[in-house]
């Protein structure tokens, strides 16, 4: 087997979630490809190299694929595919945006958001908002698939010295551009990477009233997170949503704050270490995965949650 | 330009999902089902671009059984001039939707085709960029706004860690996220009128599409059941359990 591991960077480094998407790749075993592509990403391609048990990295360095677009993107992945059994990515908003593409031109299915390598073509992914595992075969000559991170414990991101080759193909699709990005310059670990993630619901009742997480999450050093309820009620942008149309997290603390814990948010925390729910329903389904549940009215106990830690 | 929006019939969104006893798959019996809320989001921005003159005709167009007429019809009572169905055995899986609605865009050359970013069933999050690549379009994938300014499709993204804004030469495939606009409830006139609307049918032989499945179920199994822990009285003995029993903080 010879596995193509497209790594998730911002051109200066590495995205961690590449150390789990490469624990994957090592379940599957046998021969690992590393893929960088990017503009200026010859600092990211450095880092693919020292990651253990990697045998060889890709760097492909050119204007057309810088922002990492996926018209362009794709197709030097497919070429770059020939030879290898799988061809793996992040289940983040790149792999999501850029994998099926890959798919599609190599004329194949994708196995999407994977949860476990049960053998080389077999793989456990959640469906119907993970209230349902499957347990999927391909029969594809290439296996394309992307990663839940959250599901694999992250590989050393040091030990290996493989060399680094330079692809000197450009492809450019001519049919998209980056225009800009608003990139919200956090004060606050990444959600996804935080240790602890403090998160609000619909019973946070506005958008306003997030600030009083803002202090536990402080003092936490935590992410801050919402429920798809907070969302749809325009309390707070999508990309805090957690749940599975959203982030999948699973941090060491996981504080739920006026969410009701619907399954779909469920689905995307509960492989979190320890789970604090504050609701003043004491029936939410939520207190049924929470390890401490607090039946209270949050605007008094977040203040004093604040105060005592 | 005319405007392309590709639907899927699922389980409404308030059903609870059971899996079958004999681990086979999920049991959809006699389960009331609906139109994908992500593709509800697709229909409803199509149906605004018409209203706002941008759009001259939206077309619905779903894959699968007879059944998905019911979904086409919803569509067209939110505001879609005309339906096509595309039947097949059961639902294909996303390359062979993404090949079927393919052949279908040849056939119509729409200016824009629109997807919601991914089923509440399967959820893969695939087919609109599978079709993207498929037709050779452009993608502005997870929208939260479409601009659409001459033969350029502006497209704001929500990706990780922010927002990113992608011009796209038109035609151009936009996949929608949930804060892209607030679906519209169908009146009961236009339901009735929406009975009159053309829903034609077409089959893959006719599109000249061979539907094959390379992914094989072999277990559908509950997820793993968190055990629920315990209630605590006070913040004070929260943050205690917290500091001394579970050592997080």
């Amino acid at each position: 087997m010879s596995i193509l591991l497209v790594a998730e960077h911002n051109d200066a480094a590495l995205n961690p979630v590449t150390l789990n998407v490469l624990a994957a790749a090592q379940a599957i075993g046998g021969d690992i490809t590393v893929l960088v592509a990017g503009e200026g990403c010859g600092a990211a391609a450095e880092a693919a190299a020292a990651l253990p048990g990697v045998s060889k990295v890709l760097c492909a360095d050119a204007a057309v694929y810088g922002k990492q677009l996926a018209e362009n993107v794709a197709p030097l992945i497919a070429e770059a595919a020939a030879g290898h059994s799988h061809v793996l990515s992040a289940h983040s908003t790149n792999g999501k945006n850029t994998m099926p593409r890959v798919a599609a031109l190599l004329d194949v299915n994708m196995v999407s958001d994977i949860i476990s390598v049960e053998s080389e073509d077999t793989f456990k992914r959640p469906f119907y908002a993970g209230n349902a595992i499957a347990t999927v075969k391909s029969s594809d000559a290439v296996k394309v698939v992307t990663v839940r991170h959250t599901a694999f414990d992250p590989a050393p991101a040091t030990g290996g010295s493989a060399a680094v080759e330079a692809l000197g193909s450009a492809h450019d699709a001519g049919v998209s551009s980056f225009v800009n990005e608003e990139i919200v310059k956090l004060d606050r670990p990444e959600l996804t990477a935080a240790r602890v993630v403090v998160s609000g619901g619909r019973g946070m009742g506005s958008g306003e009233n997030f600030k009083i997480l803002e202090g536990v999450a402080d003092k936490l050093n935590a992410a801050m997170g919402a429920s798809r309820a907070a969302v749809d009620a325009g309390f707070v942008p999508n990309d805090m949503q957690v749940g599975q149309t959203g982030k999948i997290v699973a941090p060491e603390l996981y504080i739920a704050v006026g969410i009701s814990g619907a399954i779909q948010h469920l689905a995307g925390m509960k492989d979190s270490k320890v789970i604090v729910a504050i609701n003043k329903d004491e029936d939410a389904p939520i207190f049924q995965v929470a390890d401490y549940g607090l039946v209270a009215d949050l605007f008094q106990a977040v203040p004093e949650l604040e105060s005592q830690i | 330009m005319k405007v392309f929006v590709a639907i899927k019939r699922v389980i409404d969104y308030n059903v609870k999902v059971r899996v079958k006893a004999d681990n086979s798959d999920v049991d959809l019996t006699n389960v009331k089902m609906a139109v994908n809320p992500f593709c509800e989001i697709a229909i409803e921005e199509a149906v605004r671009l018409k209203e706002s003159g941008q759009a001259t005709e939206v077309v619905a167009v779903a894959v699968g059984p007879s059944q998905c007429q019911e979904q086409l019809r919803t569509a067209l009572a939110l505001g879609a001039d005309r339906a096509i169905l595309v039947e097949t055995d059961g639902f294909p899986q996303p390359l062979s939707v993404a090949k079927l609605l393919k052949g279908v865009y040849d056939q119509e050359q729409p200016g824009l085709v629109i997807f919601g970013k991914q089923s509440i069933d399967a959820d893969n999050n695939q087919t609109g960029q599978m079709f993207a690549a498929l037709a050779g379009l452009g993608q502005g994938t997870f929208a939260s706004k479409v601009e659409i300014a001459g033969d350029t499709v502006n497209v704001t993204r929500e990706v990780d860690g922010g927002l990113q804004t992608v011009a796209l030469k038109a035609p151009a495939v936009v996949t929608t996220d949930l804060r892209l606009n607030e679906p519209r409830y169908a009146s009961l006139p236009n339901i009735m009128k929406a009975k009159k609307k053309p829903l034609d049918t077409l089959t893959p032989e006719a599109l000249g599409v061979e539907v094959k499945a390379t992914i094989e179920t072999l277990r559908v199994e509950p997820p793993a059941e968190r055990q629920g822990g315990i209630k605590v009285d006070s913040v004070e003995a929260l943050v205690d359990k917290l500091k001394n029993e579970a050592k997080v903080i």
